[in-house]
């Protein structure tokens, strides 16, 4: 329908020729998901919007993991709705890890530069035209969306739910199905349930332990919400080896080793909407295992 | 050098000269006073590194930003872009 097309680009850019201005960027959105049925077209929603309100060239890459609750499904719907020049499937059979996800959705990448998100809603594409605006301005390889500086921060710490994951502070910063951990015990769960300083604590705790050891040059380290060029991700991808959280760490520590410029930008960080996390107490512990790791190899 | 090597380094380093200082080694004496407060140096850095510690990340805590404003918009565009997409035929 025509409307499609008038409701996505702004009026102005339809009528300039291609190419007005030096080669167009194209940004390219990771999207891994598992099991967000729910999310998926929400996200899809709020890109398009975001992106067609700023008029940068996008496209927007959705990696399933063979999700059984049908998560492709919808994808298909919303590649019939919005195109498939915009909206790419690249489906697989089974869970297969984040780091695998992305060098996946980076071969059908026509963009050059990457966007890695979480597509639980807890990172709102609105932020997108500033991380590609900071870009700009610093001609940096990566741009990092931060919890930690600026008026950056986190909603949902402080909301009593029956999950557990607000003793951990660290699980609400990452995309947990990429975790492979179990529920921690019914007692443990209702207990830690009315503690809800305890978020805002591990995860402050954890970020200060982590800027005294390794000195990282960034604020926020477990956060997964980044614009990268498109070379510099897959570099860094061959580098890294650590998995779920540790992995979005050791990418930027690796970065700084390479001499890659980082920038960042205040963001805030709303907690999963729908969906249920996968977490445990022991989540601490495998932090601490891959801090202490990165600590001692790099 | 790894950040673990640079720490070891710095560490070697700084207790090598601790405890010269305080063995009296390369013939530097130094007088009662400045001794009494240097061999139990590295007890007090340690209690003072902690106290840090624990006044950073708890004022950090307490002057967490919630965005409450952040949640408020997304429940609000959660509702639009429901509206919009079974508008366009989503089923969801």
């Amino acid at each position: 329908m025509a409307s499609k097309e008038a409701s996505r680009t702004p009026a102005w850019s339809r009528l300039e020729p291609e190419g007005r201005s030096p080669p167009q960027n194209t940004y390219s959105v990771l999207l891994p998901t598992y099991n967000e049925r729910e999310n998926l077209p929400l996200i899809v929603w709020l890109l398009v919007k975001s992106f067609s309100e700023s008029g940068f060239n996008y496209e927007i890459i959705i990696i399933d993991d063979g999700s059984p609750d049908g998560t492709r499904d919808v994808a298909e719907q919303l590649e019939k709705i919005y195109g498939s020049d915009k909206i790419l499937l690249r489906p697989r059979e089974k869970k297969l890890g984040l780091g695998t996800a992305y060098i996946h959705g980076m071969k059908h990448a026509t963009g050059n530069y990457i966007i890695i998100m979480d597509a639980d809603l807890s990172h709102h594409p609105k932020f997108i035209p500033e991380f590609i605006r900071k870009q700009k301005e610093g001609n940096f390889d990566i741009v990092s969306g931060t919890r930690y500086k600026g008026n950056g921060g986190v909603y949902g710490w402080d909301l009593k739910r029956k999950i557990i994951r607000h003793c951990c502070g660290l699980s609400v910063y990452v995309s947990p199905k990429f975790t492979c951990l179990e529920f921690g015990d019914e007692s443990l769960r209702s207990s830690l349930e009315d503690v809800t300083w305890a978020g805002p604590v591990m995860g402050r705790g954890a970020n200060f332990i982590t800027q005294i050891l390794l000195r990282p040059g960034a604020s926020d380290l477990t956060g997964s919400f980044r614009l990268y060029k498109k070379e510099v991700l897959q570099k860094l991808i061959e580098k890294c080896v650590s998995k779920g959280y540790v992995f979005q760490m050791e990418m930027i520590v690796r970065a700084r080793q390479l001499n890659y410029t980082i920038g960042e930008v205040p963001i805030s960080f709303v907690d999963r909407v729908y969906g249920e996390s996968k977490l445990g107490g022991n989540e601490i512990v495998s932090f601490l295992k891959g801090l202490l790791t990165l600590f001692a190899t790099t | 050098m790894t950040k673990l090597a640079q720490w070891l380094w710095g560490l070697a380093l700084l207790g090598s000269a601790w405890a010269a200082l305080n063995v009296g080694a390369l013939g530097l004496e130094l007088p009662a006073p400045c001794r009494d407060v240097l061999w139990p140096l590295p007890a007090y850095l340690l209690v003072a590194a902690g106290c840090y510690a624990l006044g950073t990340v708890g004022y950090r805590v307490a002057t967490f930003h919630d965005c409450e404003d952040a949640a408020r918009e997304l429940q609000n565009q959660i509702q639009e872009a429901r509206a919009d997409l079974s508008r366009r035929g989503l089923r969801f």
